[in-house]
């Protein structure tokens, strides 16, 4: 079963009518302030400013076209309040920038959400045997920065590798927790060893291994996320096809939201990131995985260049044991749809009300 | 406008000269200025790996230091509020010094701001009409209201010296309201920073409904502190008197908001670690250390020493106006505040991470040498502000004040 039954790759093109009509953004008020914020900010002086610079940058048919670019993408807008043509002009500016940047033909697409479909995900976490293929997956698909140094590497799935049962024959005398014996009466209260939930820099001879269990986390892309909420510029914000997406050039690099998350899924760019010409995918999409610039945050915005084309994210294509599902919410015939009905399901840290759009079950 | 003109020159005049003492002073800032210059352009153009920052930990000594200043411009109102509601002489007397140090502080905090940001080319994306201003982010909020922090004692402080420098009388038909206005306003920019932190579950150690007094407690411990300091040093080196029973109220003030935070940080003590649930781990990292990681726990206890030694001898009636004693618990106080509001409070809140992952953070040479250009910054405005407000109190500066000696 594909993703979603909605319209094929063709039709999904952007079409600048349908987008006027129906708003990116899912902020239930948008439409209204939608117009009147435009209208304010075309009296600022910002519209004209930016689509000067965007055209005079355009109309410099010099080698140095980054550099030209680059200066107009100071100038533009939140991407949600861009006009149809600037949205294009942005596309351009963009291709452009990358196309030198990177010695390769780099599109970018701006193909908004599609009307019926809300994207879900589940995860089956006892099929998981913790081969972080999706983790590598995830990188080369989403032009991470991928360099020595620390904070050069990033990684937006985690597979947190947990230890099977404390009690188990061979652990007897270790303790629970851990280095303080097993109690049989007493008191346990007294030196309360911390034992981590899991941990994700493991090196497996072979996976999946006797011992462990493993629990793969990502951006949740929750329908009410504590990181759009903190943003003092709304450069975050959720789709109306549910991804929670960024847009890397409005961004300040304040870091609220990563603090507000609480599954740990957002990363920033501390440097310019480290990514090889050869190496980068030049398939993007402008909210998806198009290369980030330094000091910006970044995370998973479920392949908004693939899913948007009716395609699966790349951790769920690469997945050997299937245990990654996509799908459209909305669709009760959908594999998503179907999971929820069937299976035992639950969500992470669900206490928090954060209502993610990303499931575990177990068969 | 010629009034304006000539204040503006006096004004200017007056500040820049001074003996040698003043420049050497103005001097050795001005390099530690220079130095905070010039790792802002590493900052912006290596990016911030050239900090201690990581994703696991991303808010460290700049932050620290932010929550901190908005802390240090909110206790000015420890002097404004004696002097307008309980219509204290001593301290009415040097009300304009309160608002100028508040000013300082405010202006630092903007600095810290800068030096956190990762674009801080961007920030106009945060002020309408040419960015977009989010009513629903804490950070917003707390943006605006220190900029109003900031505007009303702009207002206030320079206007008391204006009607003082032209000899008239304050109007106070506008001039009261907006006193009262900065009085409530400056419980509402510490208010408001400690929301930025404890709105968030996902930090449990932050999460809890405390953090807004505990904030404004520390303040007024640490804010009358540096004013204390500032007090002392005016004393000695200016012809100009601040009445020991200005000081005298203020140290009264300290000692009690320093009782308070003690008692705040004794019953979170007590709560997080009775219970021992993983919310904890936070605060046991900074008392204790977790998963052989130590980093903050000299620090800790350090502050705790601090705190509670100043509190016991600032409660001795006699320590506390022997003004040989104070300028020591003053500065005990101020850094034991310090380490706790600061990165005793950021970093642990970080530590482990949401998913369990404990790292550690240590401040890059780079975030030194920015926090003390920031701070030389800071003291090199302050001297300025200072100099000026005294030299109008004392009539040093006067409008046509050549033609009024000569007469």
């Amino acid at each position: 079963m594909t993703p979603n039954e909605s319209p094929s790759a063709d039709s999904v093109q952007e079409k600048p009518s349908q987008c006027q009509a129906q708003p990116a953004a899912a902020d239930p008020s948008a439409p209204g302030l939608k117009t009147s914020r435009r209208g304010f900010l075309k009296a600022g002086g910002a519209l004209s400013m930016s689509s000067l610079m965007g055209t005079a940058a355009l109309m410099v048919q010099s080698d140095d076209a980054a550099a030209a670019v680059e200066w107009a993408e100071h100038f533009q807008k939140n991407y949600r309040l861009m006009t149809d043509a600037e949205k294009a002009e942005a596309r351009a500016r963009l291709e452009r920038r990358y196309s030198s940047e990177y010695g390769k033909k780099v599109t970018v697409d701006t193909t908004g959400p599609q009307p019926g479909m809300l994207m879900g995900y589940a995860l089956n976490i006892r099929k998981c045997i913790g081969c972080r293929r999706c983790v590598h997956a995830c990188v080369e698909e989403n032009n991470q920065s991928r360099g020595e140094r620390a904070g050069e590497k990033i990684e937006w799935i985690q597979v947190l590798r947990m230890e099977r049962g404390e009690f188990s024959k061979d652990k007897m005398n270790q303790g629970y927790p851990e280095g303080l014996g097993i109690q049989v009466g007493g008191n346990a209260y007294t030196p309360a060893g911390q034992v981590l939930e899991g941990q994700y820099h493991y090196e497996p001879q072979a996976v999946p291994e006797k011992d462990a269990t493993y629990m793969p986390i990502a951006c949740m892309q929750c329908e009410k996320p504590p990181c759009v909420k903190v943003c003092p510029v709304r450069t975050t914000y959720r789709e109306a096809d549910g991804p929670v997406v960024i847009d890397y050039n409005w961004c300040i690099g304040c870091r609220m939201c990563m603090g507000a998350c609480p599954y740990w899924a957002r990363r920033i760019n501390l440097t310019t990131p480290v990514l090889p010409k050869e190496e980068m995918n030049p398939v993007t999409h402008y909210l998806g995985n198009r290369p980030r610039m330094r000091g910006v945050v970044e995370k998973c915005h479920w392949c908004l260049q693939r899913s948007r084309q009716g395609r699966y994210p790349a951790c769920v294509e690469v997945c050997p044991v299937g245990a990654r599902k996509f799908g459209n919410l909305l669709d009760p015939e959908s594999e998503v749809s179907l999971i929820l009905a069937r299976k035992n399901v639950f969500r992470l840290k669900a206490e928090l009300n954060t209502f993610p759009k990303f499931f575990y079950f177990y068969d | 406008m010629q009034q304006l003109t000539s204040f503006a020159t006096d004004y200017t005049r007056y500040v820049l000269t001074g003996g040698t003492k003043f420049y050497a002073w103005m001097g050795s800032l001005a390099v530690l200025i220079l130095g905070m210059m010039y790792v802002f352009y590493l900052q912006n153009t290596d990016g911030l790996i050239v900090t201690g920052m990581t994703s696991q930990i991303h808010d460290g000594l700049y932050f620290a230091n932010l929550v901190f200043l908005v802390g240090v411009a909110a206790g000015a109102v420890t002097i404004v509020f004696p002097a307008y509601v309980y219509h204290h002489e001593g301290m009415h007397k040097v009300t304009v010094l309160g608002e100028m140090l508040a000013i300082t502080a405010v202006i630092m905090v903007m600095m810290f701001v800068f030096a956190h940001m990762g674009r801080p080319d961007r920030l106009w994306h945060m002020i309408p009409p040419w960015g977009i201003y989010s009513f629903s982010s804490m950070l917003g909020w707390d943006v605006m209201v220190l900029n109003g922090y900031l505007f009303l004692n702009f207002i206030c402080g320079f206007y008391y010296l204006w009607v003082k420098y032209t000899g008239g009388k304050v109007n106070n038909k506008w001039f009261m309201p907006l006193v009262y206005v900065s009085i409530v306003w400056a419980l509402s920019i510490h208010t408001v920073t400690a929301f930025l932190i404890s709105t968030m579950p996902a930090r449990p150690m932050w999460f809890h409904s405390m953090m807004p007094i505990r904030f404004i407690v520390t303040a007024f411990a640490a804010g009358p502190c540096l004013i204390i300091l500032a007090f002392l040093i005016v004393r000695k080196n200016t012809k100009f008197w601040i009445e020991d029973s200005a000081i005298n109220l203020l140290s009264t003030i300290v000692t009690w908001c320093l009782g308070l935070a003690i008692f705040l940080t004794m019953s979170e003590i007590v709560v997080e670690l009775y219970a021992r649930t993983e919310h904890a781990n936070g605060l046991y990292y900074l008392m204790f250390g977790l998963h052989g990681l130590t980093g903050l726990v000299p620090w800790f206890w350090s502050s705790v020493f601090l705190m509670l030694t100043s509190f016991v001898l600032f409660l001795i009636p006699s320590v506390r106006t022997n003004y040989k004693l104070l300028p020591i618990l003053c500065v005990m106080t101020f850094t034991g505040i310090w380490i706790e509001k600061g990165m005793g409070l950021i970093v642990p809140g970080f530590i482990p991470s949401p998913i369990g992952e404990v790292t550690e953070y240590y401040p890059t040479f780079v975030e030194v040498l920015m926090t003390l250009g920031i701070w030389a910054f800071g003291f090199f405005i302050l001297t300025i502000l200072l100099k000026g407000a005294i030299g109008i109190l004392q009539g040093d500066i006067k409008y046509r004040g050549q033609a009024a000696a000569a007469k």
